[in-house]
């Protein structure tokens, strides 16, 4: 009887801690463990006495890399509460923050978090000096997601002009023209991107995913939609927790998503990509078709193409919004306490995410739950892992690890958001 | 003249959002500048790849909040030759910090179905804390600008220009109109640290205290202020101290004194 094992104590060139452990007896696969060991930060318990109105900027700070999903998350679920709809303008400049927060993440996560796996540097500054030309694009169409943030938000970090009911303050349609300057550029870049990822060399792996993502039926989904899946999942989002539960699974002692009928499932970019391409724009459609991308696709290292289309389309659709944006008379709408409970899913780039409030009648918040996309994906994550490893036990312990690594990069994992939801603690053999 | 040896750059990360390390790959423009003055010699977020230590200059995100970082912490200030805590995670605890003001015991059930899984600490505190620091840098997330800054001066063994006067002189210098003298909108930019640029009044609201307070805040006043001119209440006066920086003394205090 043998015995190896796979250990990656730190997983590097991902969002927050966690580690790794695959054990492999008499050549199977005998067990996988994502390992999530950041401290629990207790955010739905101490949100509990807030009032609504700070919910977006607490939330905020789960995750420094997309704050502009918790932030949109929580302000559609107070809205949902309070009995406000935001439509018009305020919406579109809602929409074009989270392009901004496509365009910032994707690229981030493309270029120095993902692209070295597919060529084998340990990370993005190593692959600059032989490819400085890109990596330089890649961190300028970083920079102008970062600044479509900081224009609308204030700074792209833990941006401070989102409320509920809107903005503090909202921008006259001049001050959007240099912003479009910079996108025409970046839509450019981006086209070169999708071409570029689409010619990396990708490790021959396919899954049966159930891909569930937002849904809408006039747009590629960011703050809006139904919930769907391929599956026939298809259902309002106050419905969520009727198909999704929490999990505790006692050999890691993590909490992970599953649907109550049929078990793990997939968010994310091949998710949205997979039940939306009709709704992508005309530009991002051409690209992906171009990349030779299928239009289903299941191989999760392809995620970096549909980032790269996806990413491609954010900045289509920001320029679309700033050329239709006027200006709106106030820049939000009056949201007055109610006791109430509202529910809210949008699309960060790394998946759906759900957020579910109780307020009281002065508007404090009696209960909270958020669902983020990492946990979601966690099942998933988990026998991905298995699987690949089956499939290619002939590698070196080296060469497999790295492929372990790179497959769970394929998911864009957040474990900051994650963790106050999961703690694994597991006996290592 | 013979060029020296790099510095070794380490960044660590305990209980955090990861935004303050993010700031360091925000630099687009700066970023592959600050890697040839710099050895990048174990920053996780960004690289696979470990140089291991003693390091020169080791910047350090989140607060201490699990039982396996209180000696962590004290194993990364014995391999660093500078010890950096940036944002308010680790400089005052973060917003996980409002445990503090909580007993653990009753948020953790809240949280998860497991409790007896759960290491947490009963409090989230700053890095100085628990070992020496040579300089910090606040802010909710601090300003890549003045990370930038600091880096430069670290090389250049000098002190970091990083001004400790308030958000209010930010304004003043920005041509703002004051938010609370002209709007009464409360704001905590007389006794909050600069560093942002006075951001939220710029965008037509109150500063909320992300950089944390500045030096010798007179947060008395400003309460007093803002409940006989503006008719803030003291619950909303406790809340508006206790967020990203609640641990930092002169806003634990203030707090304090709106407890009922």
């Amino acid at each position: 009887m043998s015995t190896r094992t796979i250990k990656v104590d730190y997983l590097a060139r991902v969002e927050g801690e966690g580690s790794l452990h695959i054990k492999i007896k008499d050549g199977a696969v005998a067990g996988v463990q994502l390992a999530i060991w950041e401290p629990p930060r207790f955010f739905e318990a101490f949100l509990r006495g807030r009032h609504f109105t700070e919910a977006p900027d607490i939330t905020a700070r789960i995750c420094g890399i997309c704050p502009v999903a918790y932030q949109m998350s929580a302000v559609h679920a107070m809205e949902d509460a309070l009995g406000v709809q935001v439509e018009g303008p305020l919406r579109a400049l809602r929409r074009l923050i989270y392009c901004g927060e496509w365009i910032e993440s994707h690229a981030l996560h493309i270029f120095m978090l993902h692209a070295p796996d597919f060529l084998g540097y340990d990370d993005s500054l190593q692959m600059a000096k032989d490819h400085p030309d890109l990596v330089k694009m890649g961190l300028q169409l970083k920079k102008v997601g970062n600044e479509l943030v900081a224009l609308i938000g204030g700074r792209e970090i833990h941006p401070i002009n989102v409320r509920v009911g809107g903005f503090y303050r909202v921008p006259a349609k001049e001050e959007l023209a240099p912003m479009a300057e910079r996108l025409r550029w970046a839509r450019d870049a981006a086209m070169k991107t999708v071409a570029w990822v689409a010619g990396l060399p990708f490790p021959d792996y396919e899954a049966d995913y159930e891909f569930v993502a937002l849904s809408h039926p006039d747009e590629y989904p960011l703050n809006a939609g139904r919930l769907v899946s391929n599956r026939g999942l298809d259902i309002p989002v106050k419905d969520y927790e009727d198909h999704f539960q929490e999990e505790h699974i006692v050999y890691s002692h993590a909490l992970q998503s599953a649907l109550k009928a049929r078990g793990p499932y997939l968010v994310g970019p091949l998710a949205r990509y997979n039940l939306n391409f009709d709704r992508f724009s005309p530009l991002a459609q051409e690209a992906a078709k171009d990349a030779g991308l299928a239009r289903e696709c299941r191989n999760p290292f392809q995620s970096i193409v549909v980032r790269a289309v996806e990413t491609l389309y954010a900045v289509d659709e920001a320029l679309s919004l700033i050329e239709a944006y006027e200006m709106p008379d106030a820049p939000a709408l009056q949201a007055e306490p109610r006791a109430g409970v509202g529910r809210a899913c949008t699309e960060a780039p790394r998946g759906f995410l759900y957020h579910r409030y109780r307020l009281d009648e002065e508007g404090l918040i009696r209960e909270a739950k958020i669902v983020p996309p990492t946990s979601q994906n966690q099942k998933i994550m988990e026998s991905d892992l298995g699987r690949f490893v089956s499939g290619h036990l002939d590698l070196p312990d080296d060469k497999l690890t790295w492929q372990c690594e790179q497959m769970i990069r394929n998911y864009d994992p957040c474990i900051s958001c994650a963790t106050h939801f999961l703690k694994v603690k597991w006996d290592r053999e | 003249m013979p060029r020296k040896r790099r510095p070794k750059l380490a960044v660590w990360k305990f209980a955090s959002c990861d935004g303050c390390q993010l700031s360091l790959l925000d630099c687009e423009d700066e970023l592959l500048a600050i890697a040839g003055e710099l050895e990048i010699s174990y920053f996780v977020e960004a690289t696979r790849a470990v140089v291991k230590g003693p390091y020169d200059l080791s910047l350090v995100e989140g607060s201490i909040a699990a039982p396996h970082d209180l000696e962590r912490i004290k194993k990364v200030r014995r391999i660093s030759k500078f010890l950096l805590p940036i944002g308010a995670c680790a400089t005052a605890g973060g917003i996980q910090g409002l445990r503090n003001f909580a007993d653990v015991k009753d948020y953790i059930p809240l949280v998860y179905a497991r409790p007896e899984y759960i290491e947490a600490l009963e409090t989230s505190t700053p890095i100085s804390a628990h070992v020496p620091v040579d300089f910090e840098l606040q802010g909710c997330p601090i300003n890549k600008r003045q990370l930038v800054e600091t880096v430069c001066a670290f090389l250049q063994g000098r002190r970091p220009q990083a001004p400790a006067h308030s958000v209010c002189l930010e304004c003043k210098m920005r041509g703002n109109i004051c938010v609370q003298v002209a709007q009464g909108t409360p704001c905590l930019g007389p006794v909050t640290h600069a560093g942002c640029g006075a951001l939220c009044p710029t965008y037509q609201r109150g500063c909320y205290g992300c950089y944390g307070p500045k030096e010798t805040p007179n947060t008395a006043s400003l309460s007093a202020w803002f409940k006989n001119r503006l008719g803030v209440t003291d619950p909303e006066l406790l809340r508006l101290y206790r967020t990203f920086n609640a641990g930092a003394e002169p806003f634990r205090q203030e707090s304090k004194a709106h407890e009922h």
